[in-house]
């Protein structure tokens, strides 16, 4: 086989594509994946031989090199084993080696590669997921990632990420709302975080009494392949990010992912996850990252030649952010937040008219922006006095005070929480008294909305996948639980967990279970069992149950779009 | 370098509304579509394009899908090589069988062995492959070498270049520049043709940009050429 490789690879220039079509099939056919490393050299040696000689040869030789990302079945079945890796340690570089080789031979064939890679994606949209299919899909990302940070990088690095972007969205899309939130509608709209306390015995015939789960569940979520291939593609890209913080590249990646979340993801209601690869990029460059990311967000939104509703969801994505990231400054809040109010003041100056939810909605989502990360971080501002004096000097209330009333057409959950955290820290008193019977949506924010209930959107709400939680979004991330609120009052110093480094206790009532669990240590910490910390979590409510002033739950989880099925 | 040259063109160039608020880079994200592609409005492949600033005016088409027709003038660097003509370009592989070289930075081409002259022998020189004329040793043909080749056919679709160094004037630039000096500075008389004009004529091509970006040529408005060949010389 080597021998009659060499000789080939001798007389490619005598090759013709039409005279000796069968042979150049049986060479295209080739899986490297069942040789040797002396033959796979001789073969790589022809490809690019092949490539290098007619131009009319580049796409097939690509498409052989690109249909070894991944290997055949039995192959794919022992890649965790050692001689799987064997294998793959000896076939996958040197393909990367052979498309860098033809890239140098003939320049042009680097922009072929994009979308060859792309053609032959195992796992296209509107397709089941099984078992095979996630293995493959698996490989085949992980060798987008390798070309993405490799020799050609250059030429198809951008269309990689793009192009896994794409399919996390994608999967994230057809995960349904139905496989994860039976809803009961005659509950409210908003759930607690987490399982409610039917699962927590880890019962999985918690519905046979007829009653269906009523919460989002991360239980629900592990039955489904979709999910799980998600889950196993965002800890790729979690690790491709971090990988790209060692060779120094995050902010060279972190433009291209900004540029296809501002394509794909922002408008793309129905993405739960999918968002959180921002999310984790900035925890791993605050200062660089989360600063770009917030800038973009609120120039989108404060821009008025974007489309109105790019304009809601980005602020909607500003504030989940600016309150769920744990790794964000106070400082850095109170700044992003001040441009916010001050965009919302100038509307009110410039708009004189009364309340219409319809015609204003661009400024009832930036005030339930503002109402939302106050409601997170308002606690935080106020306990630093350079903070809490920018805080007082924003034109809050006057902004909540004017016609175009702000607080009759938020959402009401959002409302009263701030309300009572505003008046605490005697930031701002209504003087109208607002009675909403623990609503969490009302016809009015309803209407503000829209169609795709931008009144209800908050991107960031917990992240139900499982590995990509627990070991990258739960450190850098707040959970409502843990925020301390203006209204509570510290509990005894014995009690309270050592939170350094600005970190967000919870300083809220523990349930009698959760007292041992040991919340705010360090994720790095061996001690930390991370099964007792989700059983903890599984038993976790969003309302305190000790809190006499409890009732109050934020809008931790939204229901999804009843509008029409729209991507 | 042959195979070069600047043309002047009128175009039309169709911009969706939505792009109204920008037009000149809905203009230039137009026209950039079409580089380092071979156009047959252009006989060539477009590798560069200068454009007269359009004033913000354009005609809206009227239809199911109005599109604004822009008209601009452009002036386009256009390659387009045709047999027999001398190009240059950077040697990237050498082996027994072909010389691999890459024109202008995108373009390939391929020499093969029987397409080289005999002057030139192949050898192995610390694992690397070169070619060495036998009667001047110093002129070696080696990976990173500029070479002066002819064209024997191009392949437009891949823009890919099949070359020759059988005429006695191809080989390495270094060289016969050198061997070309040498030449001028002994006082030897030689039989020269006139040398060509640069010719001041004019040449528009008259060009449509469809809608979907390709390029339809429209008959010319007059049969002149303005050229100007510009001999690139790879650094």
């Amino acid at each position: 086989m080597q021998t009659s490789t060499k000789a080939l690879s001798g007389a490619v220039a005598d090759i013709d594509d039409l005279h000796h079509e069968k042979l150049l099939k049986a060479i295209f056919n080739l899986s490297l994946w069942n040789f040797g490393p002396d033959v796979i050299d001789a073969l790589l040696e022809l490809i690019v031989s092949l490539a290098a000689s007619n131009g009319k040869h580049v796409d097939s030789c690509l498409d052989m090199l690109v249909s070894n990302f991944t290997p055949p079945n039995k192959v794919l079945d022992m890649l965790k084993q050692p001689r799987g890796l064997e294998k793959k340690e000896r076939v996958l570089p040197r393909v990367h080696a052979a498309l860098k080789n033809i890239s140098e031979l003939v320049p042009m064939a680097a922009s072929r590669l994009s979308s060859i890679v792309l053609e032959q994606m195992p796992w296209k949209s509107k397709r089941n997921v099984d078992q095979w299919s996630m293995k493959r899909q698996l490989i085949y990302v992980e060798n987008m990632f390798k070309l993405e940070s490799g020799a050609i990088r250059e030429f198809v690095g951008a269309n990689m990420l793009k192009d896994v972007m794409n399919v996390l969205r994608d999967l994230d899309v057809a995960i349904g709302w139905d496989d994860i939130l039976h809803d009961d509608s005659s509950k409210g709209v908003f759930m607690i975080e987490l399982e409610d306390e039917n699962y927590a015995d880890g019962d999985e015939d918690a519905d046979a009494d007829g009653k269906l789960p009523s919460t989002l569940s991360e239980k629900s979520l592990s039955k489904n392949l979709t999910a799980e291939l998600l889950d196993s593609l965002m800890v790729q890209t979690f690790e491709h990010l971090e990988s790209s913080v060692s060779n120094k590249r995050l902010s060279e990646v972190f433009d291209t992912l900004l540029s296809s979340f501002k394509d794909t993801v922002l408008n793309t209601y129905k993405s739960k996850f999918t968002q959180f690869v921002m999310f984790y990029a900035c925890a791993l460059d605050p200062e660089h990252c989360g600063t770009e990311f917030a800038s973009e967000l609120i120039d989108m939104f404060v821009g008025g030649h974007n489309p109105l509703t790019s304009r809601m969801s980005a602020v909607a994505y500003l504030a989940s952010f600016l309150a769920r990231g744990k790794f964000l400054p106070p400082a850095f809040v109170a700044s992003y937040l001040g441009r916010l109010v001050d965009w919302c003041w100038q509307y009110c100056v410039m708009h004189d008219g009364d309340m219409n939810p319809k015609l204003h909605q661009v400024f009832y989502s930036g005030c339930q922006a503002m109402m939302y990360i106050l409601c997170f971080r308002m606690r935080l501002m106020v306990e630093i006095p350079l903070l809490k004096s920018q805080l007082f000097c924003m034109p809050i209330d006057k902004i909540f005070k004017h016609k175009l009333d702000p607080l009759k057409v938020c959402l009401p959950s959002i409302v009263e929480e701030f309300l009572k955290q505003a008046k605490a820290a005697r930031l701002f008193t209504s003087s109208k008294t607002f009675v909403f019977e623990d609503l969490l949506v009302s016809n009015l924010s309803r209407d503000f909305g829209g169609l795709e209930r931008l009144d209800m959107f908050f991107p960031f709400d917990p992240c139900l996948l499982k590995n990509a939680d627990r070991s990258f979004i739960r450190p850098n991330y707040v959970y409502w639980k843990y925020v301390r609120t203006t209204y509570h009052e510290d509990i005894d110093d014995d009690d309270e967990e050592d939170g350094s480094d600005g970190e967000v206790e919870g300083a809220a009532e523990f349930d009698d279970d959760m007292e041992e669990v040991i919340i705010s240590r360090s994720y790095g910490d061996n001690d930390l069992e991370m099964d007792e910390f989700d059983y903890a979590m599984n038993k976790m409510s969003i309302t305190p149950r000790n809190n006499s002033s409890a009732g109050l739950r934020m809008p931790s989880r939204i229901r999804p779009s009843m509008s029409p099925e729209s991507l | 370098m042959e195979g070069l040259s600047v043309v002047q063109a009128n175009l039309k160039v169709y911009v969706d509304p939505s792009q109204s608020k920008n037009l000149s880079s809905a203009i230039f994200r137009e026209l950039s579509a079409l580089l380092f592609k071979y156009n047959d409005a252009f006989h060539g492949v477009l590798l560069a394009y200068n454009v007269h600033a359009p004033e913000n005016k354009g005609r809206i088409l009227p239809g199911v899908h109005p599109f604004i027709a822009v008209r601009l003038e452009a002036k386009l660097l256009v390659f387009s090589p045709k047999p027999d003509m001398l190009l240059e370009g950077k040697v990237v592989k050498v082996t027994e069988e072909s010389i691999h070289v890459i024109v202008l930075g995108f373009s390939s081409a391929i020499i093969t062995d029987e397409a080289i002259r005999n002057e030139f022998k192949y050898k192995t020189k610390h694992g690397q492959g070169l070619y060495v004329n036998r009667s001047n040793r110093r002129h070696v043909i080696k990976a990173g070498t500029m070479i002066r080749f002819v064209v024997k056919s191009m392949n437009e679709e891949t823009l890919h270049i099949y070359g020759s160094l059988m005429p006695a004037n191809t080989g390495s630039v270094k060289i016969l520049e050198k061997f070309s000096e040498h030449m001028n500075t002994e006082s030897v008389t030689i039989n020269s043709t006139p040398k060509k004009r640069r010719s001041k004529e004019k040449y528009e091509v008259t060009t449509q940009i469809t809608e979907h970006g390709s390029i339809v040529k429209d008959a010319p408005s007059q049969n002149h050429y303005d050229r100007e060949i510009k001999k690139s010389r790879r650094s």
